[in-house]
């Protein structure tokens, strides 16, 4: 168990996983989801420290426990390189932005309306929106044979859309139909 | 102005229930006890501090706790109130990854993940079908977002390139659109439902 929490990944790593993660929040815009095809491209393709089926896992735990979305991070981190790995990516992907958030809270508040401002809100909401969805195909292209998976993503996308139920409930289904191997009934 | 701010403790509480309580997103949540509850902002500060948040870089409630604390307690309060936000869902959120990590070979555990992991996705897209609900009239936008989609989603692109390849652009042209619109006109602030 010890083992688990504590893997010997080498502080190499742990030091890399930590510097990667304080650049990429910095470029977060719309919160930590859209860092999402960022972070698999690097943990999953280039590194390998992650399989597919824990990338989404991860943000479907996140997703099932209160707080902010931005706590999958925390779980990648977890399953990437263990405790230190989780402490080096929250921390990296939380501070940066946490003192920008301060200093130009400070300055900002007083005109959030200015035309710079604007203009950078204004201008990046697209691209926020957009790395969502791409969240969505990266994380579902694994499961592209599946046909289950991607029905259950359909109906899950229809349900959290037009109506109110709290997502926990819709993730306690999925583990429910997923538990019972309803979903890969071959393996 | 209030006449009773929130000193730390009052902070890092408040924000460690608002947190307790969101399952998908905090900031309904925060609307409601911040600006009806305990009444610390405005309607309208709530709505452009959150504005701020969103333009920031970093989780959009993250950022306005830290700037919700700052109003009050300078960094002492930030910090407590982004601890209150994260501290005991950090805790919780660990302890649920080591719980499934130490099954993770079970079948059950695996199809499970799996079925929670398909749900997880459906709401990622169901929260940018939301965003989309809320973009204000930028025409080429639409541009930027299906490009974004695109290059991210099937080409792979790397975030640094598409900040250049669609964001840089995206926002140059804003600008420029907005200074022509003249810079008298009434602004009105774009609020997305959720972060």
């Amino acid at each position: 168990m010890l083992s688990a929490i504590t893997p010997d990944v080498g502080w190499p790593l742990i030091i890399d996983l930590f510097l990667r993660f304080l650049l990429l929040s910095l470029l977060a815009t719309g919160g930590a989801l859209s860092l999402a095809p960022a972070m698999h491209k690097y943990l999953v393709a280039d590194k390998g420290l992650l399989t597919d089926a824990q990338f989404m896992g991860s943000i479907a735990l996140a997703q099932s426990a209160p707080g902010p979305n931005v706590l999958f991070v925390t779980v990648l981190g977890w399953q990437a390189a263990g405790f230190w790995g989780a402490v080096a990516m929250t921390v990296g992907c939380l501070m940066p932005s946490a003192i920008l958030a301060v200093y130009a809270g400070r300055k900002i508040v007083s005109n959030p309306n200015s035309y710079w401002m604007r203009g950078l809100r204004e201008g990046l909401a697209p691209i926020a929106i957009g790395l969502i969805f791409a969240t969505g195909i990266v994380l579902l292209k694994p499961w592209i044979n599946e046909w289950r998976v991607g029905l259950v993503t359909v109906v899950a996308i229809a349900i959290a859309y037009f109506s109110r139920l709290a997502p926990v409930y819709l993730i306690a289904a999925g583990a429910v139909l997923g538990g019972f191997g309803l979903l890969q009934p071959g393996s | 102005m209030i006449t009773n701010p929130p000193g730390v403790s009052e902070l890092y509480w408040a924000f460690t229930k608002m947190a307790a309580q969101a399952f998908g997103g905090v900031l309904p949540i925060a609307e409601r006890v911040v600006v009806v509850d305990k009444k610390w902002l405005s309607q309208k500060d709530f709505v452009e501090m959150l504005a701020v948040a969103q333009a920031i870089p970093g989780p959009n409630i993250v950022n306005l706790s830290l700037m919700l604390g700052d109003r009050f307690q300078g960094w002492r309060g930030a910090f407590a109130s982004a601890m209150g936000c994260l501290s005991i869902p950090i805790v919780l959120v660990s302890i649920l990854t080591l719980l499934f990590q130490s099954f993770s070979e079970h079948p059950v555990t695996k199809g499970a993940l799996l079925g929670m992991g398909a749900v997880s996705i459906g709401l990622v897209v169901a929260m940018g079908l939301r965003l989309i609900g809320s973009q204000s009239g930028y025409r080429i936008g639409w541009i930027a977002l299906v490009g974004t989609v695109l290059a991210v989603g099937i080409g792979g692109m790397s975030l640094p390139m598409t900040m250049l390849v669609f964001g840089v652009p995206a926002i140059a042209i804003r600008l420029w659109q907005i200074r022509g619109q003249g810079a008298g006109e009434a602004v009105k602030t774009q609020v997305s439902e959720k972060e």
